[in-house]
Formats: C-alpha cells, sequence, structure tokens
C-alpha cells in the first residue's frame, strides 16, 4: 500500500507542484520532451521550466486552441509535448482540436489542465471547469488522470513521457495532503489507500483526502470503508471496481466534477455492464458531486462547503448507501 | 498672474478626472478586500470607463434595461472591478455591494455573469444592473457583441454596441473572426474599445506573442480605427460622439493605455496583472491616490 501517514492541515504543494518538478526531470532525461504554454506558466507551474529549458518550451499566447493544434505538429516531428493551460480553456476550448488532430491520429500529445474544478475559488464558474472529465472520457485513445496530490503528479507526469498515446492530465489550484509517495504509479491501476469491508469510497484529485477523512468518521461508527484512488479515470480499472461490488455492494463516489459524465458516471457503467456476470450480488452507488449546476466565487474551501463537497457529504452518502443497500 | 504650475482643466474634465480617481480607489480596496482579483488592467482603464459612463453614453442607471439604451459588454472580464466601480458610482446598483466582489453569495462575481432575467430567489443568480454579457474566457466578448449589433441592425434600431477588449486576446482567433464577421456584415453600430496596455500575464505583449500593428490588421479585416490616448478622456469622448454621427466603415477605438495607471509603483508593469497587493501596497495606494484626488480641488455637490 501506498498510504503514507497524511496531514490534512499543513499544506505546502498540490498537484501541479508535481506537474511542475516531473516536466523538469522528464526534460533533463529526454530531449524531446517539449512543453507548451498559454500565457499561464506561473500557474501550471511551468515558469521555471521555462526559463532552464528555452529550447524545449513554447509560450503561443492567449491561444488555446493554437496551443494543442501546435503541441498535434511537435508531436508529428516526433517530439513529446506537453500542452499546458486552465483546464477551462484545455480541454475547454480546444476540444475539437484535441478530437481530431491529436486523438483521431493517436499523437503521443499531454494536455494538462490546470486550475480545474471549484477550488479555483475567486475566479468564479467561468474558470471552475466541471465537465472535464466528461468531456474527455468520451474520446478514443485518450488516456485520463487526475492525481490526487503533488508526488502523484509528479510520477504520472513521468509515466506520461513513456505512453505512447494522448492523455489529459487534471490538475487542481490548491495545495492538497500528501498521501501517496508516488511508488507504485501505474496509469490504469487504481490505489487502494485503506482497507475496509462494509463499503467503498471511489474519489479522485482533491476528493481523495476527503474520502479518508469521511472514512475515519466512519470508523468511529463502526463502519470500515474501502477508499480507493481512481487517479485514472479512463481507462478504468474494472477489476477494482468489480471487487469492491462483490465485497459490499455498496459504493460512494467522490469527485470535483458535475454529477454527470464524470468518475460516478464512470464506476457506474463498469457496475452496471458487469451485474450478473462479473458482480454477483445487488450493489448500489452514491455519488458526491456538484448536482447540475454552475459554481460561483469564493474561498475555495467555502464554495466546495457550499456545493456539499465535503467530508460530512461522503459520508452523508456513505450511510444512505448502506441504507438502500439494506433494502434489497 | 497666471499661475503655471497648476494644470488647468475645464470644469467637465476636472470631475471626470475626480470620479476615475475614486474609481481607481475602489478597485484597490475590492481586490484587496478580496485577496483576490486583477489590478493593473482595471485601473489603466478608468479613464475610459468614466468618460464613457459619465457623458458619452446613452443610457439611465436607474433603469438599465431603457430599450433605447447604449450597450456595453466587456470581453475581457478579469478587468470588471473597474466596471462594478463604475457602475457603482453611476448608480447601477449601491456601492455597498463592492465589499462582497468575489466572495460567496455575491453578485459581483471574480468574472462578470450575465442572466436574461431572475434565475431564483438567491441574491447570486439576479441579474447584475448594468452588466450585459456573460465573460472571462478571453476572445468570447466581440462575437456576442457583433451578434448583437446585427440583431439591432437587422430590426432597424438605433442602439450602439460598444465592447471592451484587451490587447492580451488578441492573441484569440475568435477575436478576429468576430473582427471578420462585423467587417463582412458592417456592423457600424459596433464599437470596440480595445485597452492597448502592451501587458498580459507573463509580460509584455510583444515580447510574449506581438498583435501588433493593430491599426494595420484591423484595417485589413474591413476597419477604420481611431488611436486616441487612453487618459485622454475628452479626446475619448469625441471619438465616441464622432462614431455616432455616423461612419463609412465599422470602426474600432485603439486606447493607449498605461496599465495600472494611478498607482506610480504598478504602472507599466506586467507582474501587477493578477497579483493582490499587500496591506501596506494598498495602503499607499490609497494614499497617492488620496493625494492626486486632493489636488483636484473638485467639489462633487459643487453642481
Ligand atoms: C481563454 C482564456 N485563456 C486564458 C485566460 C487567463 N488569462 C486571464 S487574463 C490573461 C492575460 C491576457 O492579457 P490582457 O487581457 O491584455 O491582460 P491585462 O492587460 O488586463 O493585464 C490570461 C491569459 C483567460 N481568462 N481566458
Ligand atoms: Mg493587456
Amino acid at each position: 500500500m501506498t498510504l503514507i501517514q497524511p496531514n490534512f492541515t499543513n499544506l505546502t504543494q498540490g498537484p501541479r507542484d508535481g506537474f511542475g518538478a516531473g516536466i523538469m526531470v522528464a526534460a533533463k532525461q529526454n530531449p524531446r520532451v517539449v512543453a507548451l504554454c498559454s500565457d499561464l506558466d506561473e500557474s501550471v507551474r511551468l515558469a521555471t521550466f521555462a526559463h532552464n529549458f528555452p529550447n524545449q518550451f513554447v509560450e503561443v499566447g492567449v491561444a488555446e486552441q493554437n496551443l494543442v493544434g501546435v503541441a498535434a505538429g511537435l508531436a508529428l516531428g516526433g517530439l513529446k509535448p506537453f500542452a499546458a493551460s486552465y483546464a477551462a480553456f484545455n480541454p475547454g476550448r480546444n476540444w475539437d482540436q484535441l478530437r481530431v488532430s491529436v486523438c483521431y491520429s493517436n499523437l503521443p500529445v499531454t494536455i494538462v489542465g490546470g486550475h480545474a474544478g471549484l477550488t479555483v475559488g475567486g475566479d468564479g464558474a467561468s474558470h471552475q471547469i466541471l465537465e472535464d472529465i466528461a468531456l474527455t472520457r468520451v474520446l478514443p485513445n485518450l488516456t485520463v488522470i487526475v492525481p490526487c496530490d503533488a508526488a502523484q503528479a509528479y510520477a504520472a507526469t513521468l509515466a506520461l513521457v513513456d505512453h505512447s498515446g494522448p492523455a489529459y492530465l487534471r490538475l487542481s489550484r490548491v495545495d492538497t495532503p500528501d498521501l501517496t509517495d508516488g511508488l507504485n504509479f501505474k496509469i490504469g491501476q487504481a490505489q487502494i489507500l485503506r482497507p475496509g469491508t462494509d463499503l467503498t469510497i471511489f474519489a479522485t484529485g482533491v476528493m481523495v483526502a476527503k474520502a479518508l477523512q469521511a472514512a475515519q468518521t466512519l470508523q468511529i461508527h463502526n463502519l470500515q470503508a474501502q477508499v480507493i484512488n481512481l487517479h485514472t479515470i479512463k481507462p478504468i480499472d474494472v477489476t477494482a471496481i468489480v471487487r469492491a461490488a462483490n465485497q459490499s455492494g455498496v459504493i460512494v463516489t467522490a469527485e470535483e466534477h458535475q454529477i454527470y459524465g464524470g468518475l460516478g458516471s464512470a464506476v457506474a457503467e463498469v457496475v452496471t455492464q458487469n451485474l450478473g456476470h462479473q458482480i454477483t450480488q445487488p450493489t448500489v452507488i452514491e455519488m458526491v458531486a456538484v448536482n447540475d449546476c454552475f459554481g460561483e466565487s469564493g474561498p475555495a474551501d467555502a464554495v466546495m462547503e457550499k456545493y456539499h463537497l465535503t467530508t460530512e457529504a461522503i459520508v452523508a452518502a456513505a450511510e444512505k448507501a448502506l441504507r438502500r443497500r439494506a433494502q434489497l | 498672474m497666471e499661475n503655471l504650475a497648476a494644470p488647468q482643466f475645464s470644469p467637465d474634465l476636472v470631475r471626470l478626472k475626480y470620479l476615475a480617481t475614486k474609481i481607481r480607489m475602489a478597485i484597490i480596496k475590492m481586490v484587496h478586500q478580496a485577496q483576490s482579483g486583477h489590478l493593473a488592467g482595471a485601473l489603466g482603464l478608468a479613464d475610459l470607463y468614466t468618460a464613457l459612463y459619465f457623458g458619452a453614453l446613452k443610457h439611465h442607471p436607474f433603469d438599465p434595461n431603457w430599450s433605447q439604451r447604449d450597450y456595453v459588454l466587456v470581453s475581457n472580464g478579469h478587468t470588471c472591478p473597474v466596471w462594478y466601480a463604475t457602475l457603482a458610482e453611476a448608480g447601477y446598483f449601491p456601492k455597498v455591494w463592492l465589499s462582497r466582489f468575489r466572495q460567496l453569495d455575491s453578485p459581483l462575481q471574480g468574472h462578470p455573469h450575465f442572466f436574461p432575467k431572475i434565475q431564483d430567489e438567491t441574491e447570486i443568480n439576479q441579474p447584475v444592473p448594468g452588466v450585459e454579457n456573460t465573460s472571462g474566457p478571453l476572445g468570447q466578448g466581440l462575437s456576442q457583441a457583433a451578434g448583437l449589433a446585427l440583431s439591432l441592425k437587422r430590426a432597424q434600431k438605433p442602439n450602439v454596441v460598444f465592447c471592451f477588449l484587451s490587447d492580451g486576446e488578441h492573441q484569440e482567433g475568435q477575436t478576429w473572426e468576430a473582427y471578420m464577421l462585423a467587417g463582412q456584415y458592417h456592423l457600424t453600430n459596433l464599437v470596440p474599445i480595445i485597452d492597448h496596455n502592451n501587458i498580459q500575464i507573463s509580460g509584455r505583449i510583444d515580447q510574449i506573442m506581438s498583435v501588433n500593428p493593430l491599426p494595420t490588421k484591423l484595417r485589413a479585416f474591413g476597419w477604420d480605427v481611431w488611436q486616441i490616448n487612453g487618459h485622454d478622456q475628452l479626446e475619448f469622448q469625441k471619438a465616441i460622439r464622432l462614431i455616432k454621427a455616423g461612419v463609412r466603415r465599422p470602426t474600432a477605438i485603439l486606447a493607449e493605455t498605461i496599465s495600472g495607471r494611478g498607482v506610480s509603483f504598478m504602472e507599466n508593469k506586467f507582474e501587477w496583472h493578477g497579483k493582490i497587493p499587500s496591506q501596506a501596497e494598498a495602503a499607499n495606494a490609497i494614499t497617492e491616490l488620496t493625494t492626486q484626488l486632493d489636488n483636484l480641488n473638485y467639489d462633487p455637490h459643487s453642481t
């Protein structure tokens, strides 16, 4: 197991810092690694990279469609591009370019979407993209990764250098507790962060820490929740989901995303398609996600609370899922 | 004897300068209080916003949906502190709203949002009086404004549509798609106002990704360009008067501005695009602006 003793309060770094550190190492090891940015290098932690590797960096200006198009072209030229901006615009604005120029040709381009989700805070709904997992996981060939902490983002960045197809790496703006040591990161392989037999919480990104805290609360009520970090949304780890369903028949999903089309939907697709086949018992799912509405400006924590992306919401969802399961 | 030291402004101009300085103070307070937001662009635009809303625009702050109004759309939504402060100063909504900029449940979002009508009873889902479009993601505003102008033109309505744009968002292809359309459809009722401050987030525009020369490019897209000093409020008002009186081709106002204008240590520094001033920096900025206000010797109750 890769869980380290998490400190939930004293936060010093987040996934974007892990990406910034990882891309530096990757570029040093591999001269084919290039990073592209659209006037947000500080925000996506590429400023030091831009300074240290000027010949492996491309600044395209405020032009996210061009960003992905040029990345595709660099890949045609044999390079390994990482194209970064805010997720609201990358893939939010350049989805067609991603779909056709990158995914259709199965080019080894990674698009890096920073500042995803409500934790953007003050910038408000226009910048708080909550639809990007849905947008990306429907694209053929595209791998979708949402790291939960800096070490995992670092590991994912290095893993993506060796990955042969296109990928989307989703990052948050906020710092997160250090939950993993980054070792044992494997694309497509879910991570059990905490064992438990009464139910399973599947979480991704900033919600993983909250899932672990929810599991602590549930334990006080004598409920043993397994917590699984689904850092890879696509290809999804079918085995892990099937195993969880067969273990307890009670699943909670938690994501910083719209309730439609994200992690919860992906898990539900696996469950419904395997019920009566690989899954041998009735299984219920409760989803913790944003309930089909836009976010708003405010301090990140306050916004998360208002839109019910909290530890308490996960606990409540777990209790409800257990009640529902008992009805079957 | 003539006093050579003190510049002599017309009463109109003194009033405009007074209002712009007050708006700059409000901008500093909003961003400092919220501990987030964008100062440089907003400060640089204060003279233009004041000149527009206090003398050039056809509008009724107490009747924001007046059918004969000129429309103001904003494409560079991150500069909204200047829009909110100007609208409040003009009387569109109470000034106390400004202190809740970027706070939870506030109508004044970090980037402006527009709803055609009340969505539900919560304060945040009420339309913000005077805000006519949603923006934030750069490059979308001129298309919205062009569509609005086209609808007015087809309905043979005389309303004019102003649209504020930043120079940075001229790096977005969509901005040029909108210019092309407006040129093709001959939208002389659409007036883009370009904030040419030559900064963006990571540096000076001409070093990051040059958009220059804007006048040549715009002319090639079917536009005439009126280049002005973006801090000369009377020149700006004159440009608007003449454009409204009738132009041969769609005409854009290219305003040469100084980002961070009014606060000496912020002027022309791209680093201040989105930096939050410390307590001391905010205090120094307010002190500087207060001195400027006092030097105007303007009595707001004089008229
Ligand atoms: C589509 C899009 N991409 C990126 C951003 C992030 N962003 C906000 S402001 C800005 C800089 C643009 O320069 P400019 O608008 O000229 O800024 P200012 O002069 O007001 O400082 C960027 C890249 C955005 N808001 N929208
Ligand atoms: Mg600018």
